[in-house]
């Protein structure tokens, strides 16, 4: 929360993306986050990928639900479409947006809180259904927004903030995306933007269900000694498996990569990216390691970072559903809904 | 990189750009902020102790803080510095009982100084209150030096000028009018403790070109000007030529124009981006539509029959090279230009004639005498330079800081202290955090465009030589130019301990300025932030290693606006605002050196 406008003066040298326009430019109002909070950081991580990706900022969609990090698609890309749903209930509203209009990019934020708790049946039906957008859960191990309680992704013995322990197992969204058959399972780190940007950007050209678990600590109600959510502690059981780069379309590979080393992924829009082992036998492809991979280190009570699992041979919302190309809200009405006649028409064949 | 040792006061004073481009580093942001909140007679006396003459200066400064001022570099036009400076001395109150004053006890030195220009002035103002007996020669019937002959009083009104140099002279400077010093030996003869020399340099350079002699109409810029000061002459000719595009030929063509010329053009070899004019002169005098003349080189004077009747000039073409300076040039025709007047405002030269040259003083080629930088001490031991006399023609403000070294100096001087050894620069910092998101200064960014400073009409103006053309800014107007200030001397300071590195700071800055990398030496690090920072006169703030992983914190000082947000932002208080005032010791410091906290409390900024 700040009193002031973030002053419109802009650095004479900012560079301009294809667009013409400045990092700036994809910025949203001004966050009432506390100060330190995970979460403006991971709204800072989507405003430089969107400057740097030109996305045109109009042709986004923000959806979100309730929660301190359901609040951050206000503090960003202010001239794009953008959703508050019920808590929870994000995935519903992208799932029909999305149905409606496939020619935008989406972007959903939620919470451990939104996507865990209150909307976890919601989130598994988003994955299942692969719709194609990148899901951002900012995890924090708590709610914040109602001051701290523990949320579904709490560790076993993550001590709150008076003192007292969690008791229940936690639900990893990752290892649960990838169960549920996510084509795109990466983890990462508010604090770590070097780690963040190239995963959303990879995320956000992924065609299907992408989603990101950021831990995002609580400045407020998790950030103390104990909590397994704070800066300290994730920056001590920090683990990169796996290190994603993003190339984007235009560019061409500069870089041989012999082979075992690094495995580039052809995207669909062209753009490639770049996995490159850095934890042990760790195989992004092999589910079935991953899972007992991510069990084992879990316990342990580390981190494990990085694009944990990518499989780009399937089938998102549309192409299931056999959808035309064409996005239906750009279809005429008449032709998209042409009247009770033919709808007897068709209910006719199947009689 | 090393962490920035911020402990040395140089550090943040080169973050107050104006302050620091400033020769006499006035505390600009402190003085403009007591403006703001009406507190006219506190700003003015803040003014006072660096530069001694805010009303002179407020009008007539070369103002080398608004070229560095840090708003100029984010939208174009900085901060109205100088023309806020004289809303203070407008509107004060009698401060008469706030100046310093001479003790009754004497220290029982006696110290001469030579010309009554600001130079001078500025020592007597800094000796007075130490107790010494100061003797000031004169050889014209008032002081003033130039400010008084040469800037015109449509410039700088006389009656400014008396205020101030009163202040002064009130202390009780024995000072004598009318009194030429003929020869330095005899002067050093008569037993005084030390000698300052602010003559000044009084010599108008001269063009040599053929014709030069054979009329009365041509004439030396600064002593014409002198002789319109002291009304000695009170027309020209209607068709004025004016040789020379410097701020003397400014104030020549301005005044031509209140003699009672009708076309005059001022004359210059280059383009423009050469001339030594300031902008704002050059866009004073096309104010009153005085014609600026390029590419023409003076070749002679054409006399008919006694009578001056105009000028030829080799028409001139240049080559420039990238960075714009002149590779070849070429003549490529001539032209005559008639005029009735020709005024010769080319420079200016030091002149020592009364001084002897077996006295240990060495002079230079150009006659510019061999004075210690620092000490302004020469050669003989007891005499000083200061202003115009010690380094060649520069400004008021210059010449005023020249004094306040020189006092120093002869003050360790006459206590038979090593004049070398001078009190540093002190510094002191207080948070200026008063809640969540509140700061005890403005620092909100106000977008609006420099304020124009009314003038008087074209109409009004060439009624009278001594109308003031600049009207001055009102208290409304002061106020809203204030808000265009970017508070640089609140400073950022960050203590690395604190941080627990979670990017707030980094991504509310507006101009992106801060950065969390790994550390690296200057060159690669500046290529390495969140925008390039490739102003190399700015510097970069490094933090030591932060506690998390390690990396360092490094702020671009080259545009921060001071917005704090940083600051708001930052969960643990590694970024806090903090007021830095510089406190720039004095000769009266050398008696007991003054707690920089207590300069900062006095004034209460
Ligand atoms: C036309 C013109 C316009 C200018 N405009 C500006 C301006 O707008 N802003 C600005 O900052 N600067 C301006 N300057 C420059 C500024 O006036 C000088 O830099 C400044 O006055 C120097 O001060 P000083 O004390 O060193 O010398 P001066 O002001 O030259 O004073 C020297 C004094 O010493 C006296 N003197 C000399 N020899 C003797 C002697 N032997 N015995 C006794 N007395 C002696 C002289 O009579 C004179 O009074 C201008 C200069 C000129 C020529
Ligand atoms: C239907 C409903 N139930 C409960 C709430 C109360 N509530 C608001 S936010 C929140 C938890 C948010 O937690 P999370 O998604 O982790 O977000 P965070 O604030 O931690 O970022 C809850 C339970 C609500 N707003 N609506
Ligand atoms: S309560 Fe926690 S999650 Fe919410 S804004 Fe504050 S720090 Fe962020
Ligand atoms: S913005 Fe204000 S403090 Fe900064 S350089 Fe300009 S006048 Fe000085
Ligand atoms: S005060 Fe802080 S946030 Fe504002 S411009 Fe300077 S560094 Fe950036
Ligand atoms: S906001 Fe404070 S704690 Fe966070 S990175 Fe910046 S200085 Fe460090
Ligand atoms: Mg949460």
């Amino acid at each position: 929360m700040s009193f002031i406008a973030k002053p419109k003066v802009i650095h004479p040298q900012s560079p301009r993306n294809k667009l013409g326009l400045t990092v700036r430019d994809y910025e949203g109002g001004m966050s009432t986050l506390c100060a330190g909070c995970g979460h403006d950081s991971v709204t800072g991580a989507i405003v430089q990928v969107a400057f740097e990706l030109s996305i045109p900022p109009h042709r986004m969609a923000k959806l979100s639900g309730i929660g301190c990090s359901s609040k951050t698609p206000a503090y960003f890309a202010k001239q794009s479409h953008g959703f508050n749903t019920v808590h929870g209930r994000m995935p519903s509203v992208a799932s029909g947006a999305n149905a409606a209009n496939s020619d935008l990019w989406y972007i959903g934020v939620s919470g451990d809180g939104d996507s865990l708790s209150i909307g976890l049946g919601q989130f598994c039906h988003a994955i299942r259904r692969n719709v194609n957008m990148l899901y951002i859960i900012e995890n924090n191990g708590v709610y914040g927004l109602t001051k701290g309680q523990f949320s579904a992704s709490a560790d076993l013995g993550s001590k709150a903030k008076k003192g007292a322990e969690n008791q229940q197992p936690p639900i990893d969204p990752c290892r649960m995306a990838i169960s549920m058959g996510a084509g795109f399972v990466a983890r990462s780190f508010s604090g770590d933007k070097e780690q963040l940007l190239p995963l959303i950007k990879a995320g956000l050209s992924h065609k299907g269900f992408a989603v990101i678990d950021v831990i995002s600590p609580c400045v407020t109600f998790n950030d103390h000694e104990g909590s397994t959510k704070s800066y300290e502690y994730t920056r001590q059981h920090f683990h990169p498996a796996i290190q994603a780069n993003y190339v984007p379309p235009s560019e061409e590979l500069k870089v041989q990569y012999k082979a075992g080393e690094a495995m580039p992924v052809i995207l669909h829009d062209g753009s490639q990216i770049i996995l490159r082992k850095v934890a042990g036998k760790y195989d992004p492809t092999d589910r079935a390691s991953i899972y007992s991979y991510l069990e084992q280190y879990q316990q342990a009570g580390e981190v494990i970072t990085g694009l944990l699992y990518y499989d780009d041979n399937l089938k998102e919302m549309h192409d299931l559903s056999n959808i035309v190309d064409q996005p239906l809200s750009m279809i005429d009405h008449a032709e998209l809904c042409p009247g009770d006649d033919a709808l007897q028409v068709l209910q006719n064949v199947w009689r | 990189m090393q962490p920035t040792d911020i402990t040395n006061p140089d550090y943040f004073h080169k973050v107050v750009d104006c302050q620091r481009g400033c020769p006499a580093h006035t505390d600009v942001p402190g003085y403009i902020r007591l403006i703001a909140q009406g507190r006219f007679s506190d700003a003015y006396l803040l003014n006072r102790r660096t530069n001694v003459f805010p009303g002179v200066l407020g009008r007539v400064c070369d103002r080398p803080c608004e070229p560095a001022c840090r708003r100029g570099r984010v939208d174009e036009e900085p901060v109205a510095i100088c023309r806020l400076k004289r809303v203070a001395a407008d509107l004060r109150d009698n401060i008469r009982d706030r100046l310093p004053t001479a003790p009754v006890e004497k220290s029982g030195k006696r110290i001469a100084l030579v010309g009554a220009g600001c130079a001078s002035l500025a020592v007597a103002n800094d000796l007075m209150p130490l107790g010494h007996e100061i003797v000031i020669y004169e050889a014209q019937d008032v002081p003033g030096g130039l400010m008084r002959s040469n800037i015109p009083s449509f410039r700088l009104p006389e009656d400014v000028l008396d205020e101030e140099i009163a202040q002064i002279v009130d202390m009780g400077v024995d000072l004598r009018l009318g009194t030429e010093v003929e020869s330095l030996k005899a002067l050093l003869g008569e037993g005084y403790d030390a000698i300052f020399i602010g003559s000044g340099a009084p010599k108008g350079k001269n063009l040599d070109l053929p014709g030069r002699y054979e009329s009365d109409r041509i004439h030396i810029g600064i002593e014409w000007l002198e002789s319109i000061a002291f009304e000695h002459i009170d027309s020209v000719g209607q068709n004025v030529l004016i040789i020379g595009v410097g701020n003397t030929a400014m104030d020549c063509c301005r005044s031509s124009l209140r003699l009672g010329a009708k076309n005059v053009k001022v004359m210059a070899r280059k383009p423009r981006a050469f001339f030594k004019a300031s902008e704002w002169e050059l866009k004073d005098a096309e104010e009153e539509n005085v014609e600026i003349v390029v590419n023409h080189s003076p070749k002679e004077f054409v006399v008919e029959a006694g009578k001056l009747v105009g000028m030829k000039f080799e028409l001139m073409e240049y080559d420039l090279d990238e960075q714009g300076k002149i590779v070849a040039q070429r003549i490529t025709g001539e032209t005559f230009v008639p005029c009735d007047d020709v005024v010769l405002a080319i420079g200016q030269d030091n002149a020592f004639p009364w001084i002897e040259r077996d006295l240990g003083i060495d002079f230079d080629q150009w006659d510019v005498p061999v004075v210690d930088p620092v000490t302004y001490q020469s050669g003989c031991k007891n005499v000083f330079f200061g202003g115009d006399a010690a380094f060649g023609p520069k400004n008021i403000i210059w010449a005023v800081e020249h004094g306040h070294q020189a006092a120093i100096s002869i003050h360790k001087y006459c206590r038979g202290e090593d004049v070398a050894d001078r009190l540093k620069d002190g510094m002191h910092l207080s948070s200026t955090k008063m809640g969540l998101h509140e700061w005890s200064y403005s620092n909100s960014y106000d977008d609006a465009e420099r304020t124009l400073v009314p003038h008087l009409s074209l109409l009004e103006r060439f009624k009278d030589l001594d109308f003031e053309v600049e009207l001055g800014f009102d208290a409304e107007r002061a106020v809203r130019e204030v808000e265009r200030c970017l508070n640089c001397d609140q400073q950022t300071v960050f203590t690395a301990g604190l941080c627990i590195e979670c990017d707030a700071c980094i991504d509310v800055c507006p101009v992106k300025c801060l950065t969390m990398t790994r550390n690296g030496d200057e060159t690669d690090l500046r290529e390495r932030l969140s925008t390039p920072a490739r102003n190399l006169q700015q510097d970069l703030y490094v933090s030591a290693a932060l506690p998390q992983t390690s990396r360092v914190m490094v702020k671009d000082e080259d545009l921060c606006v001071h917005c704090g947000l940083c600051a708001e932002r930052c969960p643990t208080a590694a970024w806090d605002m903090q007021k830095f005032t510089l406190a720039v010791p004095y000769a009266i410091d050398e008696n007991v050196a003054p707690e920089p906290e207590q300069i900062a409390r006095k004034w209460g900024i």
